[in-house]
């Protein structure tokens, strides 16, 4: 169906395309879910929408209330646009080592945001959106990384659309950073393509990002379950960009950089699957496309000056 | 057999601030025993007095994490990378 009753009624149903370039054989092959095209051009729409749901459900949101949620931008971006048309206030904790882009792109949408220091990344957002939580409890956080109804977007809806677009599947490899898309995916399609292989990719930032004070202070989401994953793998920024470009340049796909590092585990997921001489149907998610990161140099034509300049950006 | 061990900021100062260092052994379990015997205290950050990976703790043998791959029994070969990451938020 391609008519909508509103722009948020259109969230989810996104494109599952083939990469035959980028596919090791006709056996082994990759497939991307275009999760770009929501609207407003991130994956995390679907989890926005279900926990904004909820939360009015539970009578926790009523307009005029002001919503409060840490974030490195796209699930305050989608928070930005519903709370705009719902008639709440948003505000955002966001690191400063985050693109121009993310931040006009909330301005526009009306938030308001707090940036939280580069030094320990999403941890001190997170951290900072607590004190702030405490300091006002009339402030509603929907808290992205412990509320269920971010993974229940994903076990309802991304799930179902990629077992319907491809009942052979036999992995998902996604972003993990909230790993909402993971458990809810991975949990849908354990109970339904028996043997499926869940895989998560997660970014490797430079030092300043894992400058916490002690280990103590790290930080595992509660929606986090490691029994839902297969394999885990972490991505560096060299990796991640070269994933990048390779993407829009064998295929067409303008992706943003979160996304070269998922199709870096996808491939190596394939190279696997090539030596064991098994036949597999990779879906990898693309997260976002890459227009929120033209000003990090990410796609400038020299990739060591690309790497640099992403030096200490947080880029997922 | 060498293996090249990359020590996160927080936990260089059991290695006079190298941020990577040499160590050796079959499995990480073995690595992390010699680790701790040019480093000493470093195993203590890392692994607990059960025996497990410490929580916040993420140990990646080129890339993948040790977690599915058998933990400390991951068996390792000539020329691997090892990472230690204190676990961190993304989203």
């Amino acid at each position: 169906m391609a008519r909508f009753a509103s722009l948020v009624d259109s969230v989810g149903g996104t494109p599952l395309v083939g990469l035959p370039r980028l596919s090791p054989s006709a056996e082994v092959r990759l497939w991307a879910k275009l999760e770009d095209r929501n609207p407003t051009g991130s994956i995390k729409d679907r989890a926005a929408l279900y926990m904004v749901h909820q939360a009015e459900k539970d009578g926790l949101l009523q307009p005029g209330c002001t919503i409060l949620e840490p974030t490195s931008g796209n699930t305050g971006i989608s928070l930005a646009m519903l709370a705009r048309l719902r008639g709440y206030t948003l505000i955002c904790v966001m690191p400063e080592n985050t693109s121009v882009e993310r931040r006009q792109l909330l301005q526009m949408y009306g938030a308001q945001i707090r940036l939280s220091a580069a030094t320990g990344g999403s941890n001190e957002a997170v951290r900072v959106a607590k004190v702030l939580a405490t300091e006002n409890p009339d402030w509603v956080m929907l808290y992205q990384y412990g509320n269920p109804a971010n993974s229940q977007a994903h076990y309802e809806t991304t799930g179902p659309e990629l077992l319907r677009d491809l009942p052979s599947i036999t992995h998902f490899v996604a972003g993990l950073g909230t790993t909402g898309t993971l458990m809810g995916v991975g949990r849908y399609l354990r109970e339904q393509a028996p043997g499926v292989q869940i895989v998560a990719a997660e970014p490797r930032y430079g030092d300043t990002v894992y400058g916490l004070r002690n280990i103590d202070e790290g930080f595992v989401p509660e929606l986090y379950d490691d029994s839902v994953l297969t394999a885990r793998f972490s991505v560096t920024s060299g990796d991640a960009l070269r994933r990048t470009r390779q993407l829009v340049e064998s295929e067409g796909i303008f992706a943003g950089i979160s996304t070269g590092a998922i199709l870096h585990a996808a491939m190596a997921m394939a190279e696997r699957a090539v030596a064991a001489g098994r036949p597999a149907d990779i879906a990898f998610v693309v997260a976002d496309a890459g227009w929120k990161y033209l000003s990090t140099g990410a796609y400038a034509p020299d990739l060591d000056a690309a790497e640099r300049a992403l030096e200490g950006q947080l880029w997922a | 057999m060498a293996i090249e061990v990359r020590i996160p900021t927080i936990l260089r100062t059991y290695t006079a601030g190298a941020k990577a260092v040499e160590a050796s052994g079959e499995t990480l379990a073995a690595l992390v025993d010699d680790l701790d015997s040019r480093h000493p205290g470093l195993k203590g950050r890392l692994v607990t007095d059960n025996g497990a990976l410490h929580r916040f703790v993420n140990v990646y043998v080129n890339d993948e994490d040790v977690r599915f791959t058998g933990s400390l029994g991951t068996t390792l070969s000539d020329g691997d990378s090892v990472t230690i990451l204190p676990a961190v938020a993304g989203g």
